[in-house]
């Protein structure tokens, strides 16, 4: 007991320091990398804490996808990164920045510290309920059944996040190929990891997909796995990447959100309610919304990473 | 049986962690790029080789000892193929540390 004590202290003394490291840091690439190593650690965090689902997707998107997200923002930034340093904000703007800060830290804080003993909770009620979704793993119930405006909700953010990014695109570019052109050896080193790994990462992919309704796992862990094998293969050189306007893409993208909203809507004329499932055809219902919507994250996600379009479309 | 399998357990995590520890004080220690990296892939075969081997004998039937050994073969995979491409962009004369 005492050896996971320890253990669980370092982590949390681990945690803590690359966090304040990651604030401190002067350079906006090395802050990026101490976001990626403290999104790792975090994700250590959640398994002691016996929740792998979170830890799962932690390490997926909250520190592999965003980490490359913020990686490719230092690249872009890198050229007026010496200017904006010069310009200090003042110091009423920092000790107010400051001031905030820990306002909100200490009101968190408050509310942890506050919370009643043993914490209210719900996980009783979401297992008892379970056999009604065919479903085994209770986090993909809450995700897919009891809570399923929310995954809907966030897959549309998703996708407006995307619009977001495309729409920094110049006009001469619009409906071009996202990000520079990859000029990679095709006999290099990325080539061979890319057409080693990417056929293993896809199976990985959709296994951890598949293995969502019954263990930890589900449409969004699976579909970061499935983006970054596409992006590993762009960025390799072997597989050139989309043009935005092609129809096959743009289907792709929006595939998912929309057959979640139609059986949504279905659900008034089966089930009484927006986003209610049937229970004799509440599994296959859902695994209905679960294909289409771990491709449409998986393109969605890869493609936020390959940034706005840069070249133009006849190119 | 079950005694000389914790003793291997032991025995291989032990020197597993030997490995990751002596692999840190080399990233921490050598002078420059391409040596860490020779430090930091040692770390990454022969100590998480050895850790795998030493939970072998109680993963989840065969299944789970399968899926540690294709955690161990893809981490060898990663990072080999980075560790080669970070050494390529060191000697092509990025600012030598």
């Amino acid at each position: 007991m005492t050896i996971a004590l320890a253990f669980d202290t370092g982590l949390a003394v681990l945690v803590l320091a690359v966090a304040s490291w990651t604030i401190a840091a002067r350079e906006t690439f090395a802050a990026a990398i101490g976001f990626v190593a403290y999104g790792l650690l975090l994700a250590l965090v959640w398994v002691r804490l016996a929740a792998p689902d979170v830890a799962l997707t932690e390490a997926a998107i909250g520190s592999g996808v965003t980490g490359g997200l913020l990686l490719g923002a230092c690249t872009r930034l890198r050229s007026s990164e010496a200017p904006a340093a010069a310009e200090k904000p003042g110091a009423a703007l920092r000790l107010a920045a400051a001031a905030v800060c820990a306002l909100v830290s200490a009101g968190l804080a408050a509310v942890v510290l506050l919370l009643p003993d043993p914490a209210p909770t719900l996980a009783p009620q979401a297992v008892a309920s379970i056999a009604a979704t065919g479903l085994g793993n209770p986090v993909t119930a809450v995700l897919m059944a009891y809570r399923a405006i929310d995954t809907l909700l966030e897959t549309v953010v998703l996708l407006l996040a995307l619009v977001g990014i495309w729409s920094l695109a110049p006009d001469r570019f619009w409906g071009g190929y996202p990000g520079l052109r990859q000029r990679g050896d095709r006999d290099g080193v990325l080539a061979f990891l890319a057409q080693l790994l990417v056929p293993v990462g896809i199976l990985v992919g959709i296994h951890i997909f598949w293995v969502g309704s019954v263990a930890p796992g589900g449409e969004f862990q699976g579909a970061t796995i499935l983006a970054a094998m596409w992006i590993l293969a762009m960025m390799s050189g072997l597989l050139d990447s989309p043009a935005m306007s092609r129809r096959w893409l743009r289907l792709s993208l929006v595939a998912g959100p929309t057959v979640f909203l139609a059986i949504g809507l279905a659900g008034f004329a089966m089930a009484g309610a927006f986003l209610a499932y049937p229970p004799a055809y509440a599994k296959l219902l859902i695994l209905t919304i679960e294909v289409p919507l771990t491709l449409s994250i998986a393109a969605t996600l890869a493609l936020l990473v390959a940034g706005p379009p840069e070249r133009t479309p006849q190119q | 049986m079950s005694l000389a399998l914790e003793c291997l357990t032991i025995l291989a995590v032990s020197a597993g962690a030997v490995f990751f520890l002596a692999g840190t004080v080399g990233l921490l220690r050598f002078p420059d790029s391409l040596s860490r990296l020779h430090a930091l892939t040692k770390a990454d075969n022969l100590g998480l080789g050895l850790v795998v081997l030493g939970l072998l004998p109680r993963a989840e039937g065969p299944f789970g000892a399968l899926k540690l050994i294709a955690v161990w073969l893809l981490t060898l995979l990663a990072g080999a193929t980075v560790t080669q491409l970070i050494a390529r962009t060191a000697r092509r004369g990025a600012p030598r540390a």
